[in-house]
């Protein structure tokens, strides 16, 4: 670290130097000197990988979803735990395209493989692992973050600590696999080294008015912590065509609102 | 170079074997007996009791006349086979080919084996120590023919190395009951001065055969080399097959790992020469003390990777017990086939499913985690949800049905459908609100219901109704009706999924 704050240190003085730039320049000059140094990498030009939602991935430093990191899930029941399977399956459809394989490991698995179909993955392309003990859903989790080539590793973690997810974190900068940590805590929720801490509620459908029938699935994304990121809730819709944020305050307030009205 | 045979004799089977499980009968006269025609006839007798005069075949009530104190033990049939075969597996480690030669010897196909021991007279040597240690009398004889080597084994006094080429004119000084030739042949040949087998050789072979049958000249012709004989190993030797004998026993860790890593090159490079990957392997020890323990793994894909295999069978090797320390080790291949050319650089990056570090990857979390514990699902032509999908066996496979397109299913689903408490209005209108765990969920958007009829030829019961429902938190659930609505155990509501 004090060989890297020295290296820091010199560059703002040769920055200072050459150019007499404003101080606003500097800090956006030293953040993109410090970003790739915490497991992020520059997005390539080109192969530029986007989820199709913007307003989400602005969140993230540079404007782009992390691949190449672990990201961490949390769901508070079982409700949750499926609005949970089914953003993430989306996200997962986008990183897989069309001929990527994918890992999910976990001890019950739940997941009913003809959905995945409608999230753009080709359930065939999954491989399911049912470990018997959670020691073992961690050791496999770590085996295949370390698999090159890999689209996704899922994985339905029980209780999970900072040096063990610190692990994965290094598996995955190494690899360049994308790692979902599903995480269903027993106890109180620990630091987990991820990129970004997730939240996926369902919410109420819309429908048109006076159609019947439920709509497409719709979630309040929530992100919790996001590393060099700005934190926030969004409303998202998954349709066939791909995800769509709706530009409407989030729930609760329509809720508030509409109460107000009547 | 030539073929080299050895022939191992156990003068006396049975009884040594008896000796070895009860000491006491090493001092005592004893035979062993079997019924025969309503009378025990001695089928076994030791040293000691042949030397009073007991032969084989006499019946018990003469040889007790005999010898009064004898001891009479019963031989139970095919036990003597058991024995055979078990020694025969032992003997595999001083050759890969080794057969039953019934009922007290051994035919070893030693061709190629004599100079791990130092030289061919060394290799009797060793096996005649060794058997002596475990309680077994042999005797050994080593010839270019088995026919050779048998009747060396036998009847070749002190001559135990026939050198290559020489059996021939050695041979002839051995009487005919060295051919392996029936009693009754013999006691013709025994009748008519034929005391000695190069009295045969300079016989016209038209006449042998007139007086004495076919088989005599084809006994010769084997004993002679002049006619091919084969074996029937114990246990057949395996195309890829590699083995590691140590002269000294082995029983670290460090030590096995080398012994399989060289092992698994060896073979390794004889697969991709070929361009064949194995699927199976099998490395086994054999220990000094006789026990042979063995752990095997499989691959998804053929695979002739030494670093790849190595990693999936290290994984094992602590379950493997070195005793006192193993002596050869063997690796097997007994399932190869055709590997499939490397592909992956042209989609360098991307990992498909026919890539081979999924499949290396896969490999290890087997071992590690054994088998059932990895799934891959394809659709299947049911529309009953819990048959909808099958399991894949291989990575590589596929079929033709085609995931349901137009319906939607719940991206969770239960295992077995769980009870709930419904409340709905009139016939095959959605439920207006239902209990599950304890809590009440107002049901606001329904859609359906979606019938699904139980598949009568598979198992019997009723259809069900599934509908999609939302309840006012914007939870979607799965649920489904049982029956028609109605009926006599009246309806029953499940449910049985929930969606993203």
């Amino acid at each position: 670290m004090v060989s890297e704050c020295a290296c820091v240190t010199k560059k703002i003085s040769i920055f200072t130097a050459l150019m007499p730039s404003t101080k606003h320049d500097i800090i956006r000059q030293l953040e993109k000197e410090i970003l790739p140094l915490q497991g992020y990498k520059p997005p390539t030009p080109g192969g530029q990988f986007s989820l199709g939602m913007r307003p989400v991935e602005e969140a993230f430093p540079n404007g782009v979803f992390p691949t190449g990191a672990m990201h961490e899930f949390l769901a508070a029941n079982q409700e949750e735990a499926a609005a949970r399977s089914g953003f993430t399956a989306a996200v997962v459809g986008k990183l897989m395209q069309d001929c990527g394989v994918c890992v999910w490991i976990g001890r019950k698995m739940e997941v009913f493989p003809p959905a995945l179909a409608q999230y753009g993955i080709g359930p065939e392309r999954v491989i399911f692992i049912t470990p018997s003990s959670e020691a073992q859903v961690i050791w496999a989790m770590e085996e295949a973050l370390k698999c090159e080539g890999l689209a996704a590793v899922i994985g339905h973690v029980r209780d999970i600590d900072l040096t063990t997810s610190r692990r994965l974190q290094l598996a995955v900068e190494q690899s360049r696999v994308t790692g979902f940590i599903l995480h269903e805590p027993s106890r109180q929720v620990a630091l987990v080294a991820a990129v970004a801490r997730w939240r996926i509620k369902p919410l109420p459908s819309a429908l048109e008015d006076g159609l019947p029938g439920v709509g497409f699935p719709r979630w309040q994304v929530e992100l919790l912590k996001v590393r060099n990121g700005r934190p926030g809730k969004w409303v998202v819709e998954w349709s066939a065509r791909g995800f769509h944020v709706v530009s409407q305050p989030v729930l609760t307030e329509t809720k508030e609102q509409k109460r107000k009205v009547v | 170079m030539g073929r080299r045979y050895v022939s191992i004799w156990f003068r006396h089977l049975m009884t040594d074997w008896c000796t070895i499980r009860r000491p006491e009968l090493k001092h005592i006269p004893f035979v062993l007996v079997v019924p025969l025609r309503g009378r025990m006839v001695v089928t076994a007798a030791c040293p000691l009791a042949t030397s009073q005069g007991i032969v084989l075949g006499m019946p018990v009530t003469d040889a007790r006349a005999l010898v009064p104190l004898l001891e009479v033990i019963n031989d139970r049939p095919g036990q003597g086979e058991r024995l055979l075969k078990a020694l025969a597996e032992w003997f595999i480690r001083y050759a890969p080919l080794v057969a039953m030669d019934a009922p007290d010897g051994l035919i070893l196909d030693a061709t190629g084996c004599p100079h791990l021991w130092n030289g061919e007279s060394s290799y009797l040597q060793e096996m005649e120590t060794r058997m002596e240690a475990a309680g077994y009398r042999i005797s050994t004889a080593m010839a270019d023919t088995i026919g050779a080597a048998w009747a060396f084994a036998r009847y070749g006094k002190d001559i135990k190395i026939i050198a290559q080429g020489a059996h021939l004119h050695t041979l002839s000084s051995l009487p005919p009951v060295a051919l392996r030739l029936e009693t009754s042949v013999l006691e013709r040949l025994q009748k008519l001065g034929l005391y000695k087998i190069e009295s045969l050789l300079s016989m016209p072979r038209a006449a042998l055969r007139r007086r004495f049958g076919q088989t005599l000249l084809d006994r010769l012709d084997q004993a002679m080399g002049r006619q091919e004989e084969f074996l029937e190993p114990v246990r057949p030797v395996l195309q890829w097959e590699e083995r590691l004998p140590c002269l000294e026993p082995i029983s670290t860790r460090t030590g096995i790992e080398i012994a399989l890593h060289r092992l698994l090159e060896a073979v390794c490079v004889k697969l991709s020469r070929v361009g064949k990957g194995l699927r199976k392997a099998i490395f086994q020890t054999y220990r000094i003390d006789g026990r042979i323990e063995n752990i095997e793994i499989g691959t998804n894909r053929p695979s002739h990777h030494t670093a790849h295999l190595f990693r999936l069978l290290e994984e094992k090797i602590g379950t493997l017990d070195p005793g006192p320390g193993i002596e050869l080790f063997i690796l097997q291949a007994p399932h190869v086939e055709d590997s499939l050319p490397e592909q992956e650089r042209l989609w360098a990056g991307v990992c498909r499913l026919d890539d081979a570090r999924l499949s290396e990857l896969l490999d290890r979390l087997t071992v590690k985690l054994g088998p059932g514990c990895i799934h891959r699902y394809l659709p299947a032509e049911h529309f009953w949800p819990e048959r909808s999908v099958q399991k894949a066996i291989t990575l590589q496979e596929s079929t033709t049905a085609e995931w349901l397109a137009g319906r939607i299913r719940p991206v969770h689903l239960l295992r077995t459908p769980e009870r709930v408490e419904v409340s709905a209005p009139i016939p095959d209108y959605p439920p207006m609100l239902f209990r599950y765990k304890g809590k009440i969920h107002r049901v606001k958007k329904a859609d359906g219901p979606e019938r699904i009829e139980r598949e009568w030829w598979l198992d019997s019961g009723q259809h069900r109704d599934y509908y999609t429902v939302e309840d006012e938190d914007g939870c979607r659930y799965w649920l489904f009706r049982s029956g028609h609505y109605g009926d006599d155990q009246g309806s029953r509501w499940f449910i049985h999924g929930f969606f993203a």
